[in-house]
């Protein structure tokens, strides 16, 4: 029997438009807008300037903070502009154009090949922090800051989230599927670097492809790979852990409380790539699909490419989209336009049709209850709407735990009065927020 | 349709995640509740007559046209097809007996509509169940009208003015079997709906595949209904005998009066019951204990409807009581 979680939602999974279709590898763009933030933390300084050629992998925005990842050129050309341009997550952002030079020229001395097995940890962090890796499943939390938990916080289980609930997305299925040893040795280099023996791999049910992949590819390495029930929010980092080790994090804790670390495919292979031929992180795997989308497909694209360069590689639009979506159904951000960035953090472009979107009018709560069997952190999501319409964020955090909502959307999707509660939890924690900081 | 002419951005809506949601509402909600209602409305003009019929209409219209007005007089959206509104109507209806004129199911959906509903902010915000505060207003005002039933075309000439749990608690249970002929037969009458009542308290059979359809679409929780029956059964088995405890009839108990009814379909109203699952057991147990409460101590032979009613104003209390468990409150 698959493991499982308590509440969560079973939504149409729609990964049959791109589940089966390899990844393809996008053409080499006339010109990058590459973001200096594509990371939870401290911003980036560009360290190029207008007219500076500079060549794929180059360092083109610092690092200062621990917390802060530093952004490399994705591709090798001419520096045109450092200016705000939009951006996906935190609306416009200093960003640095380059134009390509056509030859796609890696910077001097890479790639390599370099046997990890020989690398003490400090220089496989040293490796993954300079790479500038961060989160790829969407949130984009610097890599090299959780391998390295402080020493009271014992690790002792590495957790692969190959479970990619989202409906829609198949990015991680495919980067299974095509880059599966990549993936294997990537999550080795981890369990090296933390020192941990345990390694699990969480994969939900409807990849049995992948699940099959990943046993033939872990033999012999003690790496379990665990078949998880089709859920959502199957991989979200507390219920994964949950499922998989039976441990639960504590309200207001990190994985790091229960002695677990976990990361997304498409960061292992991103680790495997570093540290073996140490290239850093200028491209990604992403599902650009959705009902408004004309032909949905799997993308390798470089960071820095618009949103409506994916889309016109997919064949544009079949319809006009209702919705523009960075990431998956459930927990990606809108988007009001469609110049932004590709990102590191990117892991699907989704065009949503009117058909798909199914907003209705939001009525009053009528409690049902759907949203408490939904919650999986168990919480009273009606009357977090209901306070969040009163901004009582008092009374949401100190009664109704609103600070331990993760966000899932699951009440959402299920509440008949089509109430936009994850809205009124991110106000209200945005109201705490502004209170904390007055104090 | 390249992607380029595609920047018209004001065509993109940008709000909080999710993007997508389940194709439930709740009109899709309150119509299903209304269908699963109407085989034993349906049956109750059968066996009732054209009267039953037009005593549930004006219930009905009467609820609709009510919401109607203050919706309107407020500048609301007005939300009547929803069929919240015809389903406090229907439900009320399923409350009285089919004989009372025409004024009474008129004043009872008024005040349950405009009163019990709107008066606390409409659909969502009404502490109590709006058929039943109908229903309890009914009863104070017109008692006599209110429990004289129909004579029902019944093969058991006895069966006819009184319940079977008026019967019950006037003349006793051997009387109560006598009436009926033997216990078989009086199992079999409550069962099939063979008795009289009111319109909505008749046919058991009826209203359980009703219910038994809407715990299927899992728009009510099948624990209110097992927990409530369930322990006005084991209450009236142990305190509702003549023969000391243990003697009472339990069957009888569970099948008679408006307790499957109110068991299935008002002791599940959504809005007036707590919202977690471990709550509406604890509201579907107390309900119980009170029906058993009134039926053997007080005044009235029945009391599903005033142990819900008392169990609605709690519900706020059983909310803060039995919240769910956290993930990672233990350590």
């Amino acid at each position: 029997m698959a493991k499982s979680f308590r509440g969560g939602v079973h939504p149409d999974d729609r990964k049959r438009l791109t589940a089966a279709k390899a990844i393809e590898v996008a053409p080499l763009p006339e010109k990058v807008v590459i973001p200096t933030r594509q990371h939870i933390g401290a911003p980036c300084t560009p360290v190029v300037k207008v007219g500076d050629l500079v060549k794929k992998g180059q360092v083109i925005a610092e690092a200062q903070a621990f917390v802060s990842s530093p952004v490399h050129a994705s591709l090798s050309g001419k520096v045109v502009e450092i200016a705000d341009y939009p951006h996906p997550v935190f609306g416009f952002c200093p960003s640095v154009v380059i134009e390509s030079d056509g030859a796609d020229e890696w910077v001097e001395g890479l790639p390599l090949s370099r046997d990890w097995r020989a690398l003490e940890a400090d220089a496989l962090k040293d490796i993954v922090r300079q790479a500038g890796i961060v989160g790829m499943g969407g949130a984009t939390f610097p890599t090299h800051v959780k391998l390295a938990p402080p020493p009271e916080k014992p690790i002792d289980a590495f957790i692969l989230n190959g479970a990619e609930c989202e409906p829609y997305l198949t990015a991680d299925h495919r980067v299974m599927l095509e880059a599966t040893e990549k993936v294997v040795t990537g999550m080795r280099i981890v369990m090296k670097l933390l020192g941990v023996a345990k390694g699990f791999i969480g994969i939900e049910e409807n990849k049995p492809d992948a699940i099959a992949a990943m046993v033939a590819a872990t033999k012999g390495t003690g790496i379990t790979v665990v078949p998880l029930k089709t859920k959502y929010p199957q991989g979200a980092e507390k219920t994964l852990i949950k499922v998989i080790l039976d441990r639960e994090v504590p309200s207001g804790g990190l994985p790091m409380d229960v002695g677990a670390v976990v990361q997304n495919v498409g960061t292992m292979v991103a680790v495997a790539d570093a540290v073996v031929s140490g290239l850093p992180l200028v491209e990604r795997v992403a599902t650009v699909t959705g009902g408004a989308i004309a032909e949905p497909k799997n993308l390798l694209l470089r960071v820095g490419t618009t949103f409506a360069q994916a889309v016109e590689l997919c064949g544009g639009f079949a319809a006009p989209p209702a919705k523009l979506i960075m990431g998956g159904p459930m927990m990606g951000m809108a988007q009001c336009r469609l110049d932004v960035p590709v990102i590191k953090g990117t892991s699907g472009i989704l065009a949503l049709s009117a058909a798909d979107v199914n907003a209705g009018e939001e009525r009053s709560c009528i409690r049902c209850g759907r949203c408490v069997d939904a919650c999986p952190m168990g919480l009273v999501p009606s009357m977090l709407s209901i306070l969040g319409q009163r901004g009582n964020f008092q009374m949401a955090k100190e009664e109704y735990d609103l600070l331990d909502c993760v966000e899932c959307g699951s009440c959402v999707y299920v509440c008949p009065a089509k109430r936009n509660i994850v809205h009124y939890v991110k106000y209200l924690k945005a109201q705490n927020a502004a209170a904390a900081a007055k104090k | 349709m390249s992607a380029e002419a595609k920047m018209e951005i004001g065509q993109l809506t940008v709000s909080a995640s999710p993007h997508i949601r389940c194709d439930e509402s709740i009109s899709k909600i309150m119509w299903t509740v209304n269908a699963t209602l109407a085989p034993a409305a349906l049956f109750s003009v059968y066996r009732f007559g054209v009267k039953a019929l037009v005593t549930m209409l004006i219930c009905i219209a009467a609820a609709v046209v009510t919401e109607y007005l203050i919706q309107k007089w407020q500048n609301k959206p007005v939300t009547v097809n929803d069929g919240s509104a015809f389903l406090t109507g229907l439900l009320l209806a399923m409350n009285i007996p089919s004989t009372v004129p025409w004024y009474m199911p008129l004043f009872g959906s008024v005040v349950a509509i405009a009163v019990a509903k709107h008066t606390m902010g409409g659909l969502g915000y009404n502490i109590f169940n709006p058929a039943l505060v109908g229903r309890a207003v009914l009863l104070a005002s017109w008692p006599v009208a209110m429990t004289t039933w129909p004579e029902m075309a019944s093969k058991v000439d006895g069966v006819t003015s009184a319940t079977p749990l008026g019967i019950l608690k006037l003349q006793g249970y051997e009387k109560l079997v006598a009436v009926f002929g033997d216990k078989m037969e009086m199992y079999k009458s409550l069962f099939i709906g063979t008795r009289s009542g009111s319109m909505g308290e008749t046919s058991a059979l009826l209203l359980i595949i009703g219910g038994a359809y809407l715990i299927y679409r899992g728009y009510i929780n099948w624990r209110v209904p097992v927990f409530m029956i369930g322990t006005v059964g084991v209450l009236t088995w142990a305190f509702g005998g003549h023969a000391g405890l243990f003697s009472g009839d339990p069957v009888l108990n569970m099948m008679s009066g408006g307790l499957i009814l109110g068991a299935f379909y008002m002791a599940t109203d959504m809005v007036t019951i707590p919202i977690t699952s471990n709550g509406q057991v604890a509201f579907a147990v107390g309900a119980g204990c009170l029906t058993v409460l009134i039926r053997l101590l007080g005044g009235y032979p029945e009391g599903v409807c005033y142990a819900i009613l008392l169990m609605n104003s709690v519900t706020p209390l059983i909310d803060r009581w039995l919240k769910p468990a956290k993930f990672g409150a233990r350590r």
